[in-house]
């Protein structure tokens, strides 16, 4: 699709027909494989296919991308975890990057048949690094881009929101984040002073998805969850983003120096596009 | 009595069973291939003449699917082991799964006549035997398919219990399709319970035994999520729901979410469903730290502690706050652990753990316990020792102190009634629930028990699924 980010389109009639925004998939490129869970960006019951963005970060992404059209994979499961909360809030501000301009993409489209005002953001590093664009054009009330390089609309990070916000003057009633864990914590840091209820998907280590393992727990609000049953949505600003982070770190040792040393990586910083 | 005169009239019967050959504990700690390597024929038929063929047979009475033991047992004796086998397929689809893993000694084998006297008949010794025979011979025998019925049945889950009614309904000639949400059959036979207690090959030829009875096994999908349980009644006139209970419990103490702390679910996963013991040729990865502490008593620890040191960990320790007649694990894998070298901490509860400036795991503060009066279980309960705190250093600690079912089903399914525990409730003799055509059974019914109760449960409600199915209002 762009540098580093890959759609995948994957012809899977049942998932189609039972997902809803903000779910999302596990997949394993392959017999040998990790289960590498997705969020979805949309979906065509008639069709029967689900489309994907993912970020080469790893071995089983960098194994995804070397898929051709019409291979197949051996698991494609979902829909998994709660879909996203869609009524009429009243005016919504959703922000998308790096993956997450994709699976934000479904959400902004049912909030708005909900009857909401939908202000789309999207943010990435540079121009050549934005896509769907016309897509969210055709649905949101307004579409802002960021840029950190300005290459491409607002120059900055998401830290350009307050100034988005009096520019369109709306005041949300609820911001939407979707993306690298970076991005989402930065946005729940911006919001938790303006007093705006943030929800962000939550992409913590996953195995089975259905709650069997337990290794997706995160602390929200002082309690355990478990992000693939309990979320991914939570409130951004009640959840232990440190204790996050360090999770997510878990298998850092055994996946990044593999791939430094064997050459099939660059990449140390996970997310390189925001 | 009559039983007794008998053994009087064979005096040499051997008081001692005949031991299994094992791989030696220094070996065997290096590796994940089985530990227990199985009666030679010899052996079989030695240990086999020990058993009395008692007209009215103790341990039958102690077996939960009531095999005919003896009837199995004297097959052995005679060398006709493809006879032994049938006896046990009238009432047993997995003999070489539960030959492994049955906790015998609590059920036929404690009731065995010659247990008053002298070791029992080791019973699942032999039965494992006789599956391994048929197996080893390359050819299973399929029994007589009846004729279609035209019924379709949906099975959730292929665990043991969901394996036992696919293959029962199967044979009585209806449709069955299988669910199951992961990429993989078997339940916790395959990504629980570990390789080298019971091989994954041994699972998967147990469960192909299934799809030899035509039955459809359809992986990754989810029931609740992808379609619900209410939406699948629309398709078939009857579903089983077998599964399991997948949640897992944590201890509920400060800094359990430190990097380091696992499930046991997700450790013996990482290594058993996703293979990463043999990372980097499989993506999975594992830690390999030098301590682990396992917190917990049952089968489940054991087989984390003994994965640990497999691992390579220096050291494995079980963290338990009881003491060691009260571990509920099965006598024969107390054994193993200990011969292997895992370092038992008795009377001991975490009640903290500790992390680094990094997020890991360095220790865990516990407390020393003493066993106080019995409790509604009958077994003491173990009082906290007041002062006693002291940290047990560890790089890794797993919890393994219990599941609950899976809520997936329980949340997406109307009109089902859910008990306290989050467990479905089924009629204890049927395998009904509360939802018209829809039976459960094994661990979503009853919580985390056992391989042959899940089995017998799901034997119970493949009887009653077909009465139903074959009934006057349903022809
Ligand atoms: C609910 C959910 C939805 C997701 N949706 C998407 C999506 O739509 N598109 C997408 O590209 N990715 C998504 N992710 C992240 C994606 O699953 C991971 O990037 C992927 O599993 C990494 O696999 P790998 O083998 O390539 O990398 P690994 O070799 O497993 O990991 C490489 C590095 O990435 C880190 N890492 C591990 N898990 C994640 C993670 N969840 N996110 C980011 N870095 C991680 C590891 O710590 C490691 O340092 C989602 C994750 C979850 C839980
Ligand atoms: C580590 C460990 C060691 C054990 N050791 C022993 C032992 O030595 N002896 C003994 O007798 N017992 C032992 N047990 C217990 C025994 O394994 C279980 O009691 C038994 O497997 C229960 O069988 P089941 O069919 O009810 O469920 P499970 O074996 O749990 O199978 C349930 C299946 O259903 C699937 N499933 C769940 N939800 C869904 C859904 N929504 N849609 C589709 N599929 C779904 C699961 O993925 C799983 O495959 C052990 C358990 C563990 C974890
Ligand atoms: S196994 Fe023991 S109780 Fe059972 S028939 Fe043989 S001797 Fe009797
Ligand atoms: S991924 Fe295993 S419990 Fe959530």
């Amino acid at each position: 699709m762009v540098p580093n980010i890959h759609e995948l389109v994957v012809e899977a009639p049942d998932v189609a027909a039972a997902i809803k925004p903000g779910q999302f998939v596990i997949l394993r490129p392959s017999e040998t494989g990790e289960r590498v869970p997705l969020s979805t960006s949309d979906f065509d019951r008639e069709a029967g296919t689900i489309t994907c963005f993912f970020q080469v970060v790893g071995e089983s992404t960098a194994k995804l991308a070397l898929l051709e059209p019409g291979d197949t994979i051996p698991t494609f499961a979902g829909p998994l975890g709660l879909e996203s909360e869609i009524e009429n809030f009243g005016t919504v501000v959703l922000v998308g990057g790096c993956f997450g301009i994709g699976s934000i993409y479904p959400i902004a489209r049912a909030l708005k048949e909900a009857g909401n005002e939908a202000h789309v953001i999207l943010e990435a590093r540079s121009k050549y690094l934005h896509y769907w664009v016309d897509r969210h054009e055709a649905i949101a009330d307004s579409v802002t881009l960021i840029t950190r390089d300005g290459t491409l609309g607002t120059k900055g990070h998401v830290s350009r929101i307050p100034d988005i916000l009096n520019k369109l003057k709306i005041k949300p009633d609820r911001v939407i984040a979707n993306g690298c864990t970076f991005q989402m914590k930065r946005v729940s840091d911006i919001t938790k002073p303006l007093g705006i209820l943030t929800i962000v998907s939550m992409n913590p280590i996953m195995i089975d998805g259905t709650g069997m393992c337990g290794v997706c727990r995160l602390t929200v609000d002082g309690e355990t969850k478990f992000a693939c049953v309990d979320g991914p949505d939570f409130n951004g600003h009640l959840i232990d983003w440190e204790e996050f982070l360090q999770r997510r770190k878990t298998y850092y040792e055994e996946e990044i120096e593999p791939l430094r040393r064997s050459g099939t990586g660059t990449t140390v910083h996970v997310c390189r596009n925001c | 009595m009559a039983d007794e005169k008998k053994a009087k009239k064979k005096p040499k019967i051997n008081p001692k069973r005949i031991s299994m050959p094992k791989q030696t504990p220094e070996e065997r700690v290096r590796n994940f291939e089985e530990v227990a390597l199985g009666f030679t024929p010899e052996l079989a038929i030695q240990e086999a003449e020990r058993c009395l063929q008692c007209k009215k047979p103790k341990c039958v009475e102690g077996c939960p699917v009531e095999i005919d033991i003896p009837g199995f047992i004297a097959k052995i004796v005679e060398k006709d082991f493809n006879g032994s086998i049938a006896v046990l397929k009238e009432k047993q689809a997995l003999a070489a799964v539960c030959g492994r893993v049955c906790p015998q000694e609590e059920q036929c084998e404690i009731l065995c006549i010659l247990g008053k006297k002298m070791e029992p008949v080791a019973v699942g010794r032999l039965e494992r035997f006789a599956a391994d025979y048929e197996a080893s011979q390359g050819k299973v025998e399929i029994p007589h398919i009846a004729k279609k019925t035209g019924k379709r049945v949906a099975v959730v889950g292929t665990g043991p219990a969901g394996v036992t009614v696919a293959a029962d309904l199967a044979v009585l000639g209806h449709d069955i399709v299988m669910y199951e949400a992961l990429h993989d059959v078997g339940g916790v036979l395959m990504y629980g319970i570990p390789e080298f207690r019971l091989p994954k090959d041994i699972v998967r030829r147990e469960v192909d035994y299934v799809k030899k009875l035509g039955v459809e096994i359809i992986f990754d999908y989810v029931v609740g999520k992808t379609r619900t349980i209410n939406a699948l009644l629309e398709d078939f006139d009857a579903i089983f729901v077998g599964a399991g209970a997948g949640l897992p419990w944590f201890l509920e103490i400060p800094g359990e979410n430190l990097n380091g702390v696992y499930s046991a679910n997700e450790y013996l996963t990482r290594v058993n469903l996703m293979k990463g013991f043999r990372f980097p040729e499989f993506d999975t990865p594992i830690k390999r730290p030098r301590r682990v502490a396992v917190v917990g008593g049952g089968n489940v620890a054991m087989d984390s502690a003994r994965t640990a040191l497999r691992l390579g960990a220096d050291e494995s320790h079980i963290v338990y706050r009881r003491s060691r007649e009260e571990l509920p694990a099965r006598l024969e894998e107390v054994e193993n652990a200990e011969e292997e070298g895992v370092i038992f901490d008795f009377l001991t509860l975490p009640i903290r753990c500790i992390g680094n400036d990094h997020g890991w795991l360095v220790g865990m503060e516990c407390l020393k316990m003493e066993l106080g009066a019995p409790d509604d279980s009958g077994r003491r309960r173990p009082v906290p020792i007041e002062g006693s705190n002291f940290v047990m250093e560890c790089e890794a600690m797993v919890a393994s102190i219990g599941n609950s079912p899976n809520p997936l089903i329980p949340q997406t399914t109307t009109g089902l009634e859910i008990g306290r525990k989050g467990n479905i409730v089924a009629d204890e003799e049927t395998g009904l629930t509360s939802l018209d055509k829809v039976w459960a059974g094994g661990d979503v019914v009853t919580g985390a028990a056992t391989v042959i109760n899940a089995m017998g449960a799901g034997r119970k409600a493949a009887r009653s699924m077909h009465e139903y199915l074959t009934g006057e209002n349903n022809k």
